[in-house]
């Protein structure tokens, strides 16, 4: 945590509510996003025990596995969570972008101009915390390698079709989600806590219920009576007032009220099968033992309603607390990025591509690495052009500088055929940069890219003195208004507001084998099928 | 206070009987692999080290205080490791042997069979104990022989009193002993949970310093040097562990050798800080008691103002850390709280805030309030013109919220 970060911290205790940690929203928010509140059960890692979804908040759609461990209906209900995500995922695609662009020939070496499609829209998945993203990315690392009957040698366990497409897109969302700045599938918890600092430690925030308590704390509560509520408040049954966001349940829930309907349910369906067997599957026997199965089903559905529901309403709650927030001008740029990855991957997918392997070969893995270091950078940049309260994260750190400009002396480069522009700009400041006679610095918020070099410190003042050195047009005088005006505020940053390209990686097939060459990618895809026993 | 003549005597006596004392009526809570561990987890707190040692519950201490622990385990999750570490115990351990035979050399052929002895898991724990104890002896005597010991029971002293350790199994073979841990988590893809490994990894040094100290046991000789020393006794354990797994999504083992030597050293210097718990005792004040002796209907006698009384009066660590793995979060937290300490924030908000301790002194810190030439309230001054500045805000408004 930064110092500015834990002062709004301090700050939340003294208020007894959360308090503003940006003054711009840093992250896209699509108009139909999808909320998904996913439930593991406790008795398999990466088992599914239910999922709550939709973008419709008054009327979410729920999946359940009644018998976690039965094999054939979690491919019901995967094949049921498909139905209903990949309609979504479809209807992002639904109209294109022309994007035109040139591509060198080969043989030529001429630029020949190009065409891609790029999808208009893109899905955005919200979910309640990291760790319902990290079930998401378990189940489709499950369910990406299944094979279906359409497979040449389906096994003996083929999953619907639809089931390992559904695990090819979990796991494109959320690996996606590991590029900082990306917005594809966001927790919630992790976009509140980049808006706002509660008055409790970032351990505490990974409650979502928690977290949002400090936002809107009952009348006559602090923001962490309330937060104690959610965690622990239980009712008479001793069940938690407040479920926790998951993707686990609370024990207490799982002993007293989960196993016995679980329980209720086994029966139910060994006496069905019993009077079937006996009866005969039209007798009335059976007819009543369907009814009573069918009951316990609704019963368990009821169950999970209820301890899935508080978290819907806190996912939506957060989003709408999120809207209050005006977006940040370099959103719409990293939304691009977002729908070329996800438009990108829909034509891996239709180019008949096989899954994503279980571990990157060493290239792909370089790629991933230097992609999120390029994107960390790019998006720090960028939320500190947005937003003063993140420049004011660098000018503590000092790497940059704001003030007001208090003198501003014309002078020109005469060592060319031509004088060009090269005025001398004085800031007064309260910061302390890093700032050493001849760094380059860059202008943040200008009309223009324009860089300058520190000519001179004075911190007994508060004076920096820098030469500007580009972005004032081709004449011998600066373009009028390209430059700031004695007594204007500027900042400048000692870092670059453009991210540079990183040097290109060699493509997969000309890596040699000592790095991870080709063949890997195959290997990598288990060949023997595993299964979910 | 009607206690202070038996107090009087207790103090003369030895630390057990001290702790014992402060425990009261109520039943020991024994100390098992997880609790020692868990004590590696927060090394700080003497709060934590002497109710551990006394074996005071503090989950009962908990509810008292009316700050209940918010642990529990599903009963999935339960039975879901019972499975698992009974398909690997069926038929006389057959679906270990791979793991054995790939990761600690048991040889495949079967004219080295393995022998599991018989080590009376229904009798008592000293009675198994002594049993285990004889049964790592016989294997130390023939170290050709290839022995795995199932649920051996194995004591630990910690702060004078005995602490019976079950481990899942541990292999004997050559006169040396690797302990194997069963766990229920899987390894995906090769990788397994860091976190769920790192408990596993101080679970086990607790087991392994308890073979060390049976093997110093037998050697009728303390050895009481570091793990180095230890080494050179027969039946002495190895410094790596056996971690047992299901492999990704199936029920098929996997293992891997995991090097405990850092944990073991952390959970050695904890163990050492609990047996000189008379520096700890001391520094009560006179009566301080935990009893938690219930009264006919169940209820603990012991009011709870003293029992707060007494549990204040041990000096806690208090970090968000605890509030997953110690009983007594939520009341430490509010104590914290209540202080104003920084540390409710988390653990490394002290580091910046450097000699401010509260969040009192931070904010007046912050609104310019500092005492000169302390450099963390200058920055914290200057965080603060930094914040009013970019929302908007003028510094003074801040800092008059402060002073109201
Ligand atoms: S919760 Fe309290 S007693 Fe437990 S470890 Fe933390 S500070 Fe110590």
């Amino acid at each position: 945590m930064s110092l500015l970060g834990t002062l709004a911290r301090l700050e939340a205790v003294r208020s007894g509510r959360a308090e503003p940690l940006a003054t711009v929203r840093h992250r896209h928010l699509s108009d139909r996003p999808l909320v998904l509140v996913p439930l593991a059960a406790a008795a398999e890692d990466g088992a599914p025990l239910a999922v709550l979804l939709g973008t419709d908040r008054s009327a979410p759609r729920l999946h359940i596995v009644p018998q976690p461990l039965n094999r054939g209906q979690r491919y019901a209900f995967l094949a049921a969570f498909a139905d209903d995500l990949l309609p979504y995922l479809e209807s992002c695609a639904a109209e294109v972008e022309r994007i035109e662009g040139s591509e060198k020939d080969p043989q030529t070496g001429e630029k020949i101009p190009t065409f891609r499609e790029l999808s208009a829209d893109a899905p955005q998945l919200i979910v309640p915390n990291p760790g319902a993203a990290q079930h998401l990315a378990l189940l489709g690392r499950a369910t990406r390698f299944r094979r279906t009957a359409e497979d040449p040698d389906p096994g003996r366990y083929p999953a619907p079709t639809q089931v390992p497409l559904l695990g090819r897109w979990l796991t494109h969302l959320t690996d996606r989600a590991k590029v900082p700045g990306s917005s594809l599938l966001l927790p919630m918890t992790g976009l509140l806590a980049r808006h706002w600092a509660t008055g409790q430690s970032q351990l505490e925030d990974q409650h979502l219920g928690a977290q949002l308590a400090w936002h809107e704390p009952p009348s006559g509560l602090s923001g962490a009576e309330a937060a104690r509520l959610v965690e622990s408040g239980r009712d008479e049954r001793g069940q938690l007032l407040h479920p926790p966001a998951g993707p686990t349940t609370d024990p207490r829930f799982d002993e007293k009220l989960l196993a016995p309907a679980i329980g209720r349910y086994d029966a139910a369906l060994a006496a069905l099968r019993h009077a079937q067997d006996e009866d005969g599957p039209e007798s009335p026997r059976a007819q009543s033992a369907q009814a009573s199965a069918e009951r316990a089903v609704e019963q368990l559905r009821a169950l999970l309603t209820e301890v899935l529901l508080p978290t819907w309403h806190d996912v939506w709650r957060g989003l709408d607390l999120l809207r209050t927030l005006p977006p940040a001008a370099h959103l719409p740029e990293r939304w691009e990025s977002d729908r070329w990855s996800f438009t990108g991957h829909r034509e891996r997918v239709a180019a008949g591509e096989p899954p994503q392997p279980r571990r990157d070969d060493a290239v792909t893995a370089a790629r991933k690495l230097a992609q999120r270091e390029r994107e960390q950078v790019r998006t720090d940049v960028q939320e500190a052009l947005d937003d003063p309260l993140a420049m004011a994260e660098r000018r503590l750190a000092g790497e940059a500088f704001s003030g007001e400009v208090t003198e501003l002396v014309p002078d020109w480069d005469t060592s060319g055929r031509t004088p060009k522009p090269r005025p001398l700009l004085t800031v007064r400041t309260a910061d302390h940069p890093h700032a050493d006679l001849g760094r380059e610095v860059h202008r943040a918020g200008g009309p223009a890219v324009q860089k300058a070099v520190i000519t001179a410190v004075d911190p007994e003042q508060g004076l920096i003195t820098v030469r500007v050195a580009s972005g004032m047009g081709r004449k011998k005088e600066p373009e009028p208004g390209s430059l700031p005006a004695v007594g204007e505020r500027v900042t400048f940053t000692l870092f670059e507001l453009t991210a540079r390209q990183s040097a290109p990686l060699p493509e997969p097939d000309d890596t040699p084998w000592t790095h991870g060459g080709p063949p890997s990618a195959t290997q990598d895809s288990p060949t023997t099928a595993e299964e979910w026993e | 206070m009607n206690v202070t003549r038996t107090e009087q005597i207790v103090h003369a006596a030895d630390p057990a009987r001290r702790l014992a004392a402060l425990r009261g009526g109520a039943e020991q809570r024994g100390l098992d692999a997880r609790a020692l561990a868990a004590l590696a987890a927060n090394p700080g707190c003497r709060r934590r080290a002497l109710l551990d040692a006394a074996g005071v519950d503090k989950t009962a201490l908990a509810d008292r205080l009316g700050q209940p622990a918010p642990f529990g385990r599903s009963p999935f999750a339960i039975a879901r490791g019972n499975i698992f570490e009974a398909r690997l115990k069926a038929d006389g351990c057959a679906a270990l042997l791979d793991p054995l035979r790939s990761r600690l050399g048991l040889p495949a052929e079967d004219d080295a069979p393995l022998r599991v002895p018989d080590l009376l898991p229904r009798s008592t724990p000293a009675a198994r104990a002594e049993r285990t104890a004889r049964a790592l002896a016989e294997a130390v005597a023939e170290p050709a022989a290839w022995t795995l010991l199932d649920h051996p029971m194995l004591r630990l002293t910690v702060a004078g009193s005995p602490a019976y350790l079950e481990p899942d199994a541990v292999v004997m073979r050559g006169g040396r002993c690797t302990v194997v841990e069963i766990k229920s988590f899987p390894v995906l893809d090769g990788v397994a949970d860091p976190a769920k490994v790192g408990a596993a990894a101080r679970q086990a040094a607790v087991y392994v310093l308890a073979l060390q100290e049976a093997a110093e046991h037998r050697a009728g000789a303390r050895a009481g040097g570091g793990p180095y020393e230890a080494r050179e006794l027969p039946g002495s354990p190895e410094t790596s562990v056996l971690l047992v797994c299901p492999k990704d999504f199936g029920n098929r083992p996997t293992a891997e050798l995991i090097d405990i030597r850092r944990e073991l050293a952390t959970t050695r210097r904890q163990l050492a800080r609990m047996t000189r718990i008379e520096e700890l005792l001391d520094a009560l004040p006179p009566g301080t008691s935990f009893d938690l002796l219930p009264d006919a209907g169940g209820q603990p006698t012991r009011p709870v103002v003293e029992l707060t009384a007494a549990v204040e009066a041990v000096p806690a660590a208090y970090s968000p850390e605890c509030l997953s793995s110690c009983e007594l979060g939520f009341h430490c937290r509010s104590q914290a709280r209540c202080e104003g300490a920084v540390e409710q924030l988390g653990r490394g908000v002290r580091g910046e805030l450097g000699s401010i301790r509260t969040v009192g002194e931070a904010l007046a810190a912050a609104s310019g309030g500092a005492p000169l030439g302390d450099e963390a309230a200058a920055r914290l001054g200057y965080a603060a013109a930094l914040r009013a500045e970019a929302l908007g805000v003028p510094a003074t408004a801040m800092a008059g919220a402060v002073a109201g």
